[in-house]
């Protein structure tokens, strides 16, 4: 057996592909990435503060993916195929309610999580080991509370085995070409939101008060505890901001993959938005919306190239080769130095 | 056992696993574990081992000093400049840590390494043990250029180091640590380590023999089999110390060995640097306390702001200007 | 790894009397000691005791499962629990195992040897394939392990993870190879004692209703395997590599400078965690007969690291402990539905698993993180003596104290 039919076979190497639709794969990529970034944030931000990744963060994400759906529920719209609400302004600001539920929701979660799982483990000094095993298995409960719990409590409208039936506000139309690529208004609301989003991230983070409490506390807490920051608060604060992000991201997400609302749902993209926050250096707030530009972008590329089944591996692939060639990430880690 | 661990810490590239885990554990077990129901709980009992019992020809502190003495084949004679720094400067980014050090240390004797803080004593000692590479001038150990080593190369080189801030391994037992450091001679794989080869069979019962042995020398025989963490801190002191001497070093560095004794502690420690240099082995002593480093050391060399202001023998350097000067400081008029 | 430091100090109870005293026993006494608690459990899924045996599913199947997962949970100890390296991704090997014996074996795989022309006969296929699983994953874990282990914990666990999901995907992808989603078939499986009432074997998956059925058979060569493997790994603990694995997780910085190859020995405890979780994985192939991708999932790398924590990570037969309770629990509530009298949903529980478990680890890791039986690693090959006589003389002070 041959090792180029080995390769060759499964694998695609369709360049052709690539170069007819690249541009289409580039935007449409940004749109993906831009969600993966904003979910990078919150690993980011409480990697940089606290040197834990938080497993369970992804499951903070598939939250605020039933945050958004259960608040449309209460305003009434019901699960169906494709429901489109009436008006461009009534739409936007049904949009802009769900997305306020799934930051309430995934905000709250996060918190939650950290005073719950986090904080009594940091109260008795443990190894980062424990903390990772903690992380795990809250992810897992969060799981399979939504699997099996939520189902029961909210009387089989949320939760359980089958993903949600979903409830669509907005018909993806093209709204104009970009180098013959069509852009839809889908793409454009994720685009705009994710920007302003990270822009007032980057703003509070970089300018304000608070922000400055964020930073001195990832470069040296004791330091910055004796200066009058309140770790604890500080702490809150990170988790706050990763957790209301992840909920902007998850009502994005829906936004793009209407029928993803399953509890499972937050898994892979969570892992995957980890990989892009090392890819862009990890503790470093524009390395996470970077890197989760580059890896949308990078994975629809390799979609294309080597054929479907690998677009989960891009993230992996992308993965070991920063760890190997530039450990830091791109823009460099900032433990310790200057940025968030 | 305190430990600094901000370095390992914050290095981006460190593995360092366990450099992060705190010593907040000694703080956690002191606040979780009070009053039991009769009084202070009794943590672990202290087992003390009669050495005689067991291994009954360790009683005789010839065989020990016999025993823990060196074999290593060793190029330079006694007396003959082992460790040779010539003209080490190592700067780092606009800071001069080193400016154009030079000095030796010579087989069989004690030198004492001496300066106020920040005067460079750390860093000449990574230099030394080939730690940093200098910027420039050479480091010369035993006849051979230093090159930059990964540390566990520097050990099997011949230099074995305590710790400033002890750092033993708290799980193992005091014959546990010493024999880590026996390993390092060791030449078992790991394949022969599973199924017990004869080399393994013949370095294990070695290991055992030369690490009690060590551990009598120092005077810590009886708690061969007490977890480190649980041993008084004069014995954690000399644990370390046996530890070192366990991978039969050519030079031995000993990073303020005496912080937190009291003055009868300090004496018995003199007795054992004495003791290990007659035994054979080459000792480099950084040290605060003074009267320690008089009374113990054959040569001190000091240094200030990075360069070396006075090397010479005890009473030499007791007396010298420069050296007074940089601890006490000068007259503000002196310096108009 | 000083999760164990980090809670030590369990006062020193009944564990610790129990230990104390099976270490002072000579090598012969303790092979006395433990074959007859081996033999008993060994039969014991034939006893059919009561309260025991599972009702919703064969017995003797859970214990075969137990026994492959007791194996996992061996191999992981080494890296997890020894080494302290934590491994997200240890199902790979597990697949790589699994794959390399159902690649060679069965009749759907395009390098078949157990064909005309292959070099493998029907009958001593598996036997054949063991090592030859054995030796490939341990390749693997080389692969991964040599540009991983340099980097941070937290960073290897997702690397780890990361293998683990590529191995899967390699599986599902490469249909022409692998059989993708529909899998690999009729894998050999050790073709003995064959008789009128067992015609293909006692190994045969297709024996069901009998109480000597195959899970039986598996079950036992399963605890031939944990035996020898046990051995082993304690012959390495009490060797210069097992001080080396306990350095390196208490202090790897001062292992370093003492003389400890660092890196040379965390890639070892890979590889051997590797080889071990293919010798589970070529079991669980010749089990089940069948191999598919989906079960080689993320999930159940984290159910291994389950059974390792829960039972008490870097004690080997603490994760024994927690490989049985992470598969006999479950069953145990399967098609349940009364115990002792009272009434209970058991499958329903049953379904619940993964939910319990994360909340048993999250509990866990808040008040006891050492696991059910914490790691009190003897390290020295000849330490007996002084362990003996350190002994005699606490309990001769005790004795004076409560005097």
């Amino acid at each position: 057996m041959e090792i180029t039919t080995l390769v060759a076979g499964p694998v695609n190497f369709n360049v052709n592909a690539l170069a007819a639709n690249f541009w289409q794969l580039t935007i449409d990529g940004l749109a993906y990435g831009a969600i993966y970034a904003l979910v990078a944030v919150g690993y980011t931000l409480v990697y940089g503060v606290l040197r834990l990744i938080n497993f369970a963060h992804s499951e903070i994400f598939m939250l605020g993916m039933f945050g958004q759906y259960a608040v449309l529920m209460l305003l009434g719209f019901t699960p169906s195929g494709n429901v489109y609400a009436e008006g461009t302004l009534l739409t936007i600001v049904y949009l802009g309610i769900a997305m306020l539920g799934a930051m309430a929701v995934s905000g709250g979660a996060a918190v939650g999580l950290e005073r719950l799982a986090y904080r009594p483990l940091r109260k008795r000094n443990a190894p980062s080991l424990v903390f990772l095993i903690t992380a795990i298995g809250a992810s897992f409960v969060i799981q399979e509370f939504v699997h099996y719990v939520l189902p029961q409590l909210t009387n089989n409208q949320l939760g359980g085995v089958n993903a949600q039936v979903p409830i669509r506000l907005v018909a993806p139309e093209e709204e104009f070409t970009l180098f013959g690529a069509s852009v839809t208004n889908i793409t454009l609301i994720i685009l705009v939101s994710a920007f302003l989003l990270a822009l007032g991230t980057d703003v509070f983070v970089n300018r304000t008060k608070f922000g400055r409490g964020i930073r001195a506390v990832a470069q040296d807490p004791t330091t910055a505890t004796l200066m009058g920051v309140s770790r604890e608060r500080v702490i809150i604060l990170t988790f706050l901001i990763g957790g209301v992000l992840a909920g902007a991201a998850a009502l994005l997400y829906t936004l793009r993959v209407p029928n993803g609302i399953i509890y499972s749902g937050g898994f892979i993209l969570g892992i995957k938005a980890f990989c892009a926050a090392v890819l862009g250096g990890i503790g470093n707030l524009r390395g996470a919306l970077l890197g989760g530009l580059i890896l949308g972008v990078m994975e629809n590329y390799g979609q294309v190239l080597f054929g479907t089944g690998w677009r989960d591996v891009v993230a992996f692939v992308l993965l070991i080769l920063i760890l190997m060639f530039r450990p830091t990430g791109i823009l460099g880690e900032t433990l310790g130095r200057a940025r968030v | 056992m305190s430990r600094d661990d901000s370095d390992s810490a914050h290095d981006p590239g460190a593995v360092g696993a366990g450099a992060e885990v705190g010593e907040e554990y000694r703080h956690m077990s002191e606040e979780s574990f009070g009053e039991g129901p009769v009084g202070p709980m009794i943590l672990d009992e202290a087992v003390v081992v009669d050495v005689a019992d067991v291994m009954p020809e360790l009683a005789n502190p010839e065989v020990v000093a016999e025993i823990v003495a060196p074999t290593r084949e060793i190029d330079t004679r006694i007396g003959e400049p082992l460790v040779e720094l010539d003209k080490v400067t190592v700067r780092f980014g606009g800071l001069t840590a080193l400016d154009e050090v030079t000095f030796t240390i010579n087989r069989g004797e004690i030198l004492g390494l001496i300066g106020p803080n920040g005067a460079g004593k750390t860093t000449c000692f990574n230099a030394m043990t080939g730690v940093y590479r200098p910027t420039s001038g050479t480091v010369t150990f035993d006849h051979q250029v230093l090159a930059k080593l990964k540390r566990n190369q520097i050990t099997r080189l011949g230099i074995a180091r305590t710790f400033q801030n002890i750092r033993l391994f708290g799980e193992m037992t005091a014959l546990e640590n010493v024999v880590v450091g026996t390993d390092a001679r060791h030449r078992t794989s790991v394949p022969g380590a599973t199924f017990r080869v004869p080399r393994h069979r013949h370095e294990e019962r070695d290991a055992i023999d030369r690490g009690m042995a060590l551990l009598e020398f120092v005077g810590v025989g009886g708690r061969a089999t007490e977890k480190a963490r649980n041993l008084p801190y004069g014995d954690q002191r000399r644990l370390e110390i046996a530890r070192a001497l366990a991978t039969e070093p050519k030079l031995l560095c000993l990073d303020e060995p005496a912080a937190g004794f009291n003055p009868a502690e300090k004496v018995a420690l003199m007795d054992l640097i004495r003791k290990i240099r007659g035994d054979g082995y080459t000792v480099l002593l950084i040290e605060h306390d003074m009267r320690l480093v008089m009374g113990v050391t054959d040569r001190i060399v000091v240094l200030e702001f990075g360069k070396k202001i006075a090397e010479g023998v005890p009473s030499e350097i007791r007396d010298n200007p420069a050296v007074i000067a940089a601890y006490l400081g000068v007259p503000d008029d002196a310096t108009a | 790894m000083t999760v164990a430091s980090f809670n030590e100090r369990s006062k020193g109870g009944v564990g610790d009397g129990f230990r104390g005293w099976w270490n002072s026993l000579a090598r012969p006494a303790q092979w006395a000691f433990g074959v007859p608690v081996i033999l008993f459990l060994a039969v014991l899924p034939l006893l059919n005791i009561p309260l025991l045996t599972t009702e919703g599913t064969n017995f003797g199947s859970v214990m075969a499962q137990f026994g492959m997962y007791a194996l996992i949970a061996i191999g992981l100890n080494v890296v997890v629990g020894q080494a302290g390296l934590l491994d997200l991704g240890y199902v790979g090997f597990y697949a790589v195992g699994a794959y390399t014996v159902a690649l060679l074996t069965s009749p759907d795989s395009p390098w078949n040897q157990t064909g005309d022309g292959g070099f493998l006969s029907k009958d001593w296929a598996w036997l054949a394939c063991l090592p030859i699983a054995m030796a490939i994953t341990a390749l693997s874990g080389l692969i991964l392990g040599s540009p991983t282990l340099r980097l941070r914990g937290d960073y290897l666990a997702i690397v780890t993870l990361g293998f683990g999901e590529i191995v899967r995907l390699l599986a599902d992808n490469l249909e022409d190879i692998t059989g993708g989603g529909r899998g690999l078939s009729q894998v050999a499986y050790p073709r003995v004692g064959v008789t009128p009432e067992f015609p293909l074997g006692v190994f045969s998956a297709g024996n069901v209703g009998k109480t000597l059925n195959s899970g039986v058979w598996w079950y036992w060569l399963s605890i031939v395997l944990i035996v020898i493997m046990l051995l082993f790994v304690g012959n390495l603990e009490r060797s210069r590599v097992g001080r080396a694995w306990v350095a390196i997780r208490e202090d790897e910085d001062a292992a370093e400078i003492m003389g400890v190859p660092t890196f040379r020995f965390k890639l070892w405890a890979f590889v051997i965690g590797a080889m071990i979780g293919g010798m589970s994985g070529a079991l669980y192939a010749g089990q089940v007969q069948f191999v598919v991708p989906t079960n080689f999932n993320v999930v159940n790398s984290v159910l291994f690291l389950c059974a390792v924590v829960l039972g008490g990570q870097g004690n080997k037969l603490g994760v024994i402990l927690g490989a049985f309770i992470i598969v006999y629990l479950p069953n145990f509530f399967l098609g349940r539905t009364e115990i002792l009298g009272i009434p209970v949903n058991g499958s329903q529980i049953a379904e619940y698993k993964y939910l319990f478990f994360g909340l048993a680890l999250m509990v866990l890791m808040i008040f006891r993180p050492q696991g059910l039986i914490p790691v009190r690693q003897k390290l020295l090959t000849y330490g007996r003596q002084l362990y003996v006589a350190a002994r005699r003389r606490s309990k001769e002070e005790h004795a004076e104290v409560t005097k």
